[in-house]
């Protein structure tokens, strides 16, 4: 990807999150998430309706790539069925971690496919809150 | 200052991350490089001429750290730094001797090793952790100390200077106090040691902790200086070899007295060489020499910085080598990362500080940390960058 579009994107997506800022609905599944290594602390909510995700918000403090990371994934994710978005956490990881993985599948995230090494758990974060709220609600229904 | 010692600073790179860690000069490294090379041995076992060195080497040190903060050199001990230090006085000390209800008056600029431990033993014995208020500048005054004491006041365990803040507390005049009142004084010299002259006796300090490695030396060592009467009423945290007289199978034992109680299991030999070497590095400059050129940085960085509108500062006043700011309407990790393009070495966070943020109502800052090696030149290289930080985000995305 040409290096001023990548970076457009991602300043669009800082300047101007989707979805920042929670809702009060107790509905929502809820995560808050610290990166051990950075600063960055958010805090997402994401609501699974019929198999789907409907609906995902987040807030907090926390830097460029985080917070665009959070609003491109959010962007992502809403609208898929909860296995697709599952598919798009993988891959969107592996692509972070420097592994093989599909492309297609990620879209607008692909614009963090050559960061720095000490950027990657910034970019990290959003799908790590995701995917723990994925695995409460299967926890919950296990109960 | 004797930038020439510093391999570390061969190349362009601006340092300014000393209140992390700081660069070692070749006298330090070679110091311990020739133990390694030329007479490894363990300590206090050995009757080989090797072994006897190492010996005369290890225990040497404890002198040279008795004089440089003005102690007895029987309440030196060695540690693996600050954090040891630190948890060593808490649970080895005040968990014996501290009861329900008793306070302990900290504040809450302190960093976590100053908190996290009181935190702990409040929720094992039931003591109560009061924060002495700070003032409008986030700095802790001798008034405000002395409204938070109370009759239940045990302790009181302050930084000497905070690490984010970078205020000077009057340990000299808190001291006197405490000991007038009969409080146990723990200070955290983490920040202040390695920066100017500390004199543990004058100051009536009965624990003092600090950190090689912040003080040219190398990681893995640290000190906790102890009050000799105190030291012989605190429990070792670890047991094993060093540490003991005698064992037998019946379950009885006796331990050692003095330092070597706190140092079981084979010590970081060749670090607290180095340490011995680095303070002698130290001295030589001169810790009056070396606290007046930081802070004269300090002045002239805040007078540039005060020209440049986005900046914010945070501690202008505070008398050491410490500036905390950030760039207006960005997150301080990412101007950490911005710096970072023309080599220019910053700590972006909270800095172990997370309950600074009640009073300061900023979470995360920029943090410039000076020591002797750091220049004008180096001054304004930050200040340049940070004039053109409107192209911060082509930077650092």
């Amino acid at each position: 990807m040409d290096g001023n579009l990548r970076r457009e994107i991602i300043l669009d997506n800082y300047q101007n999150p989707m979805n920042r800022g929670l809702v009060d609905d107790d509905s929502y599944l809820k995560v808050n998430t610290n990166s051990e290594s950075c600063i960055d602390n958010l805090d997402f909510m994401m609501k699974i309706e019929g198999g789907k995700v409907k609906d995902i918000h987040f807030d907090g403090e926390a830097c460029a790539i985080s917070t665009s990371a959070s609003s491109i994934l959010i962007r992502s994710l809403i609208g898929k069925s909860v296995e697709e978005a599952k598919e798009i956490l993988i891959n969107y990881q592996k692509m972070i971690n420097e592994e093989d993985y599909d492309k297609e599948l990620l879209g607008e995230l692909n614009v963090y496919d050559e960061l720095q090494p000490n950027r990657k758990n910034c970019a990290l974060l959003p799908s790590v809150a995701v995917e723990k709220m994925f695995r409460s609600l299967e926890d919950g229904k296990k109960c | 200052m004797n930038r020439e010692d510093f391999s570390m600073l061969d190349g362009d790179i601006v340092y300014f991350d000393n209140g992390a860690t700081t660069l070692k000069p070749r006298k330090v490294i070679e110091k311990m490089d020739e133990y390694y090379k030329m007479y490894t041995s363990n300590i206090h076992r050995g009757d080989y001429d090797s072994a006897i060195k190492t010996n005369m080497a290890y225990d040497g040190v404890r002198k040279i750290v008795a004089n440089f903060v003005n102690c007895q050199e029987d309440e030196v001990i060695f540690t693996s730094g600050t954090t040891m230090s630190i948890n060593t006085v808490v649970f080895g000390y005040m968990r014996k001797h501290l009861k329900k209800g008793d306070e302990v008056i900290i504040s809450k600029a302190e960093h976590a090793s100053n908190v996290l431990p009181w935190l702990k033993l409040s929720e094992e014995i039931g003591i109560v952790v009061k924060y002495a208020e700070l003032d409008s500048d986030m700095e802790l005054t001798v008034k405000n100390i002395e409204k938070a004491i109370t009759e239940k006041t045990k302790v009181i365990s302050i930084a000497h200077v905070t690490n984010v803040i970078g205020d000077v507390r009057d340990i000299a005049t808190i001291g006197k106090m405490c000991r007038e009142k009969g409080i146990l004084f723990n200070v955290d010299g983490a920040q202040s040691v390695p920066h100017m002259k500390v004199d543990f006796e004058k100051s009536n300090i009965d624990f003092l902790s600090f950190s090689g490695h912040k003080m040219c030396g190398p990681t893995g060592v640290g000190v906790l200086v102890a009050r000799k009467e105190l030291m012989e009423e605190m429990d070792p945290l670890c047991y094993g070899g060093g540490m003991n007289q005698t064992f037998e199978a019946d379950g009885s034992y006796e331990l050692k007295v003095g330092p070597s109680k706190f140092e079981a299991g084979t010590p970081p030999i060749a670090e607290v060489i180095g340490l011995g070497e680095a303070i002698k590095y130290l001295e030589e400059i001169g810790m009056d020499k070396i606290h007046e050129h930081e802070v004269e940085l300090k002045k002239f960085l805040v007078s540039e910085l005060e020209k440049i509108p986005n900046i914010i500062l945070y501690n202008k006043k505070s008398n050491s080598g410490i500036l905390s700011f950030n760039i207006d309407g960005v997150f301080a990790q990412d101007s950490s990362v911005y710096l970072n393009n023309y080599n220019i070495c910053v700590r972006a966070g909270n800095h172990c500080a997370k309950i600074l943020k009640d009073e300061m109502k900023i979470k995360n800052t920029v943090r410039v940390s000076m020591y002797l090696y750091n220049t004008k030149e180096d001054v304004l290289k930050l200040v340049e960058v940070l004039k053109k930080s409107e192209e911060i985000f082509r930077i650092v995305i």
